[in-house]
């Protein structure tokens, strides 16, 4: 696949410009002969956040998991910027994973590295100087409000600190998608505020694609009916009840897709599934 | 036992040798392909070399010197006291300095890289480093069974000479031997196939270790419980299969050269 990207070092999300940022075809996979995902089909398209919601243990961290290529399906087939990651080798799939981020349930922040190794874990790798990797760092730590913490350990930082380093390593690169598993997950109400905050920043101002995994709906609509102000630098909620358009939703219910629209259709919806579960 | 279960537990069998097939001849390869992780190979040998070295001199000297305590009483009622330093020597090079020196790296090392490993995949941190582009069995599994092989074969050399400085200590100081017969007869019958057969098991036993010690970290399932079962189950599998294969070797080597 990469042939052509590698020949002319075009970054893999512009090698299919046309292509949506994720999209799945009947997808299926189970584990120990118990069946996950069962024919899960949907798309996200360049620039838009999709938000994947479902009870807990219903299959979306693995649905995240397989969109990173790293879980392949038992059938179906996944393509992220029109590479179909799910026939791809692990070598391949490393170069194409430069262009996309992933904030993990627990952080998954490497306990033995600082911060600043953290979140520089991918310069660090591809040997970029360290003048640069500090610049980056700093950076990418500014914007997760996190900037004096570079020599810290994670077990030196709160939940929500490691969350937002892990933000922040995800950014690092300016992937053109990123991919959220229960970002919010476990954290006190202001914290999950705080990361909410963040990721609508991050939508707002980059314009990435994005796929969020989470059980808590407030935080859902929070992202649906919130906006950057560029302005004022804050996130403000949108006039006369109005939702982003760039935002919609997914909903998993025992493994298959049970909704897939916008705000406005979920909430409007006449599925007994969904009513209950938006009660 | 019912036959779904026995199969199940076949399956699952063929399933984990097939894994960790993949997972050795995966690392192996690596070895070969760029980015080479030099640095990476340096530290675990610091770790596992330089590391387990005051466990390994302790347990070569005082093997040593219980050989040469239990050995010179049986000798002397033969009247061959004199050969102690040739039993010494014979046994340390050819077995027990092998054998011993690699089981000791093993409950340390092994359990070491299971745990260290397990709690990575616990806390989805190999998952996260495969998300940020970098092929964990490249960057954890390679260095380390790099590490191990050369690391134990000179852990193995040192324990052999410590064992024989241990015997000479006992033989000489406790039993009143003569320290230039000791140390002539501990090498005047040594021939290149017990060196050979000493320095090619260390080999084998590294790899035995980092591979198994890997595999069980790569493997783990289940929270902190399945960190503590992986341990325990890689410095078992590792340590029987070092024993096992030290009988194979051992049979294969005194096959070909006949000693």
């Amino acid at each position: 696949m990469t042939a052509t990207a590698l020949e002319t070092n075009i970054p893999e999300s512009q090698v299919h410009p046309d292509a949506p940022a994720v999209r799945f075809e009947d997808v299926s996979i189970g584990f120990e002969e118990k069946d996950v995902l069962e024919q899960v089909s949907f798309e996200v398209k360049r620039g838009e956040m999709r938000i994947l919601l479902g009870p807990a243990g219903v299959g979306k961290s693995v649905l995240l998991k397989l969109a990173d290529g790293l879980f392949k399906p038992d059938s179906g087939r996944i393509f992220v910027f029109g590479f179909e990651v799910s026939a791809m080798p692990e070598e391949e799939l490393f170069r194409l994973r430069e262009s996309i981020g992933m904030v993990f349930q627990e952080s998954a922040l490497f306990d033995s590295l600082t911060v600043r190794d953290n979140v520089g874990y991918r310069l660090i790798q591809e040997h970029v100087l360290d003048d640069e990797i500090d610049r980056r760092v700093s950076e990418a730590l500014r914007f997760v409000e996190l900037e004096h913490t570079m020599a810290k350990f994670p077990s030196e930082l709160s939940g929500g600190m490691r969350r937002r380093v892990a933000i922040a390593r995800a950014i690092i690169t300016k992937p053109e998608l990123i991919l959220y598993d229960s970002p919010t997950g476990g954290l006190d109400p202001i914290t999950s505020t705080t990361i909410i905050d963040l990721i609508i920043k991050q939508r707002d101002v980059s314009k990435t694609s994005s796929l969020l995994v989470t059980h808590r709906l407030q935080d859902a609509f929070m992202l649906a009916t919130h906006r950057f102000n560029k302005e004022t630098g804050q996130i403000a909620e949108l006039p006369d009840k109005q939702t982003d358009p760039s935002t919609s939703f997914l909903v998993l219910h025992q493994g298959r897709l049970a909704f897939d629209g916008s705000t406005h259709d979920l909430v409007h919806s006449d599925d007994d599934f969904l009513k209950q579960y938006l009660a | 036992m019912p036959l779904t279960t026995v199969d199940a537990a076949a399956k699952r069998g063929v399933a984990a040798v097939q894994q960790y097939s993949l997972l050795s001849a995966r690392a192996i390869a690596n070895l070969f392909h760029r980015p080479f992780y030099g640095s990476d190979i340096i530290t675990q040998a610091d770790l596992i070399g330089i590391g387990s070295l005051p466990i390994v001199i302790l347990t070569g000297f005082f093997t040593g010197g219980v050989l040469a305590l239990q050995s010179a009483s049986t000798l002397a009622q033969f009247g061959a006291a004199a050969i102690t330093g040739q039993l010494v020597s014979f046994s340390m090079i050819k077995e027990l300095g092998p054998v011993l020196t690699s089981l000791m790296v093993s409950g340390r090392n092994a359990s070491g890289m299971a745990s260290e490993l397990g709690s990575m995949m616990v806390t989805e941190q190999i998952d996260a480093m495969r998300a940020l582009g970098t092929d964990p069995v490249k960057k954890l599994v390679m260095p380390r069974i790099t590490a191990t092989i050369i690391m134990l074969f000179f852990l193995t050399i040192i324990s052999d000479l410590v064992g024989i400085m241990g015997g000479a200590g006992v033989a000489v100081l406790m039993l009143g031997q003569d320290a230039s017969q000791y140390f002539h007869t501990t090498y005047q019958s040594l021939q290149f196939p017990d060196i050979l057969q000493g320095l090619v098991k260390p080999l084998f036993f590294g790899f035995i270790i980092s591979t198994i010690g890997c595999y069980y970290g790569m493997s783990t399932r289940g929270g902190t419980q399945g960190v503590g079962r992986s341990t325990t189950q890689a410095v078992v599998v590792s340590s029987v299969l070092i024993i096992f294969m030290d009988f194979v070797i051992s049979r294969f080597l005194i096959g070909v050269f006949g000693r």
